[in-house]
């Protein structure tokens, strides 16, 4: 989706997993923009259709990069920044009600 | 400059709080501050600058001539706040701004920052919320691969990011040849530009030439212009326009004039057809708003001093209306003085000696905007999608068909109605993407102005916020009575 220019490229690195996968971010990066430059192409599916969405605006209007980071769903991924250790996944369409119940 | 990690180390009051760290925000939070006013800048970034000044003290894209000269003029505005003896809250987003219900004099807060919800009051406030990109509908626009120009400024900006593969461009206004320039300046590989520019729109907008001409927008703009078109493939008169591709952008589909379907193979798309105010927050608050027919959006009504029709509230920079950074910075700077004013700082006499020569500026930096807001009002089917498949709200997944349906044969006559039968409008962005679209839907259905139509009458939280969060909250001894028996 997005690469990083030499100078992108020179920043610290910063470990996290999307979905179980082992990537690498830099330092500065919000989790949106990490994911855009490891190639991720969409970071959740919508609840009303589950078609496949990626970041839009990155700047906190759209919504379209909500994630689940360490476990907190609903977190706009252009608006919180990447560090180092961070566990995010994709969010899944609705949520189902014996999800909430529990 | 003292910055605060903590909510719980924000002070409970402050005289003036500032919400947004942009252009506007930066120049009111230092002027308030060096007025001797109790003052605290809110903003939801991690680091100050707004959009167009974003990253300004950490990006990685050093060589200048990247991001250009006006992008680095917003470091020494950040350097003189950091100056200043205000309190600064980055990653603080503001879900409530309303009249406080104890205190008739003062404006309560509600604030959000690590998780953690916190009231605060000020006696007055300066909203510089900035703008966001002017929706774009087309099919195709929820695809992964398509996004707004200025999200890929952003990417650059932030991380040293650029789009992988083919970039095409699309839309109009100068921000779009801004960014062409800064992307292919950083090695993007951009294989059209697809100007929408409406044929028409440079007649409407000719009247207006001769302040252009005497604008600093001219040698900048015809600049940028000349650039993007020797460097790179500019495809002009394009009349429509789609995402193709199933699960990610595969292709963009145009047509020039009503001439038959080009095609060109793309990895990225990126759209953008100009700014508006993002008004969610003055909305929401209960401030005033009238339709610019000019720049064709929503503002907040304001007098002289920008303040809005709520007391304590006053609103600067884009959010009141669109004239770009160094107008932003100016308007901020002008809002902090009727602040200082209103809370005895300063007598009127000063107040309006140190204005006027910022006023003489300000005229001088919106001269020729009238001619950029007509030669770059979108065609109207980039404003309301021919294509009833279209989706208009991306989060509710509501077509324009349904939309002009509902208008047309229940009778739908504004944008609030039309929330209750489609739920457009209620998803998390809560109508920052489709409340344009949707309104110019039932204008043009219902044969109606969009003064006439409205906007989506927008109420707190304006950012989601955890219903732990809101259960954490202290509660007044009103609050427990009403519901403990």
């Amino acid at each position: 989706m997005f690469r990083l220019t030499p100078e992108g490229a020179a920043r610290p690195p910063l470990a996290f997993t999307f979905d179980g996968r082992a990537m690498t971010g830099r330092a500065g990066d919000t989790i949106a923009a990490a994911l855009l430059a490891n190639g991720v192409a969409a970071c959740r599916t919508t609840p009303v259709s589950d078609a496949p969405r990626a970041p839009y605006c990155l700047m906190g209007a759209c919504f379209d990069c909500l994630v689940v980071v360490d476990g907190v769903g609903n977190r706009q991924g252009c608006l919180t920044p990447l560090e180092d250790g961070m566990r995010i996944e994709s969010q899944r369409g609705r949520r189902a009600v014996a999800e909430l119940a529990s | 400059m003292t910055p605060l990690a903590d909510v719980g180390r924000l002070a409970g009051s402050y005289d003036l709080v500032v919400v947004g760290a942009g252009p506007a925000g930066l120049a009111a939070a230092a002027a308030g501050a060096e007025s001797g006013l109790a003052t605290l800048l809110v903003d939801e970034n991690a680091t100050p600058g707004g959009q167009i000044w974003r990253a300004v003290t950490t990006t990685p894209m050093k060589r200048r001539e990247t991001l250009g000269e006006d992008f680095w003029k917003g470091a020494d505005h950040v350097a003189r706040f950091d100056r200043s003896n205000a309190a600064y809250a980055p990653r603080c987003t503001v879900w409530s701004l309303a009249a406080d219900a104890r205190d008739d004099g003062l404006i309560e807060i509600g604030l959000s920052m690590g998780g953690k919800a916190r009231m605060i009051a000020a006696r007055q406030t300066i909203l510089a919320t900035g703008a966001q990109e002017r929706p774009f509908p087309i099919p195709g626009w929820t695809l992964p691969g398509v996004m707004t120009a200025g999200a890929a400024q952003i990417a650059l900006k932030t991380s040293g990011a650029v789009p992988d593969g083919r970039v095409v461009v699309a839309g109009c206004g100068p921000l779009l040849y801004l960014l062409a320039n800064q992307l292919a300046a950083a090695g993007a590989n951009i294989v059209a530009v697809l100007d929408t520019t409406a044929p028409g729109a440079l007649r409407s907008a000719l009247p207006e030439f001769g302040d252009f001409l005497r604008s600093p927008y001219l040698a900048k703009g015809l600049r940028l212009v000349a650039q993007a078109r020797r460097k790179l493939r500019f495809v002009s008169r394009v009349t429509a326009l789609a995402a193709t591709g199933e699960s990610r952008l595969e292709g963009v589909r145009f047509a020039r004039g009503g001439g038959v379907d080009e095609r060109i193979a793309c990895d990225a798309l990126l759209l953008h057809q100009g700014v508006i105010p993002s008004i969610n927050l003055s909305n929401a608050a209960g401030c005033a708003h009238e339709f610019d027919e000019t720049q064709h959006c929503w503002r907040p009504r304001l007098d002289d001093w920008f303040c809005a029709s709520m007391a304590g509230i006053a609103v600067a920079g884009d959010g009141a209306g669109i004239g770009g950074a160094e107008s932003a910075a100016l308007r901020g700077e002008i809002a902090a003085l009727g602040v200082a004013a209103r809370l005895g700082r300063l007598d009127a006499g000063a107040r309006d000696a140190r204005a006027a020569p910022l006023r003489a500026e300000l005229a001088r930096c919106l001269r020729g905007r009238r001619f950029l807001d007509l030669l770059y009002r979108p065609a109207p089917q980039f404003l309301a999608p021919p294509d009833d498949a279209t989706i208009v709200c991306r989060c509710e997944e509501v077509t324009a068909g349904q939309v002009r349906d509902a208008a047309r044969r229940l009778g739908v006559t504004g944008p609030n109605q039309m929330k209750a039968f489609l739920r457009c409008g209620m998803g998390p962005c809560q109508g920052r993407l489709c409340g344009p679209t949707v309104a110019e839907l039932i204008a043009e259905t219902r044969d109606m102005s969009l003064a006439e139509v409205g906007a989506y009458r927008l109420r707190p939280p304006v950012k989601p916020i955890t219903l732990g969060e809101l259960a954490a909250l202290p509660q007044t001894e009103a609050a427990i009575r009403a519901v403990v028996r």
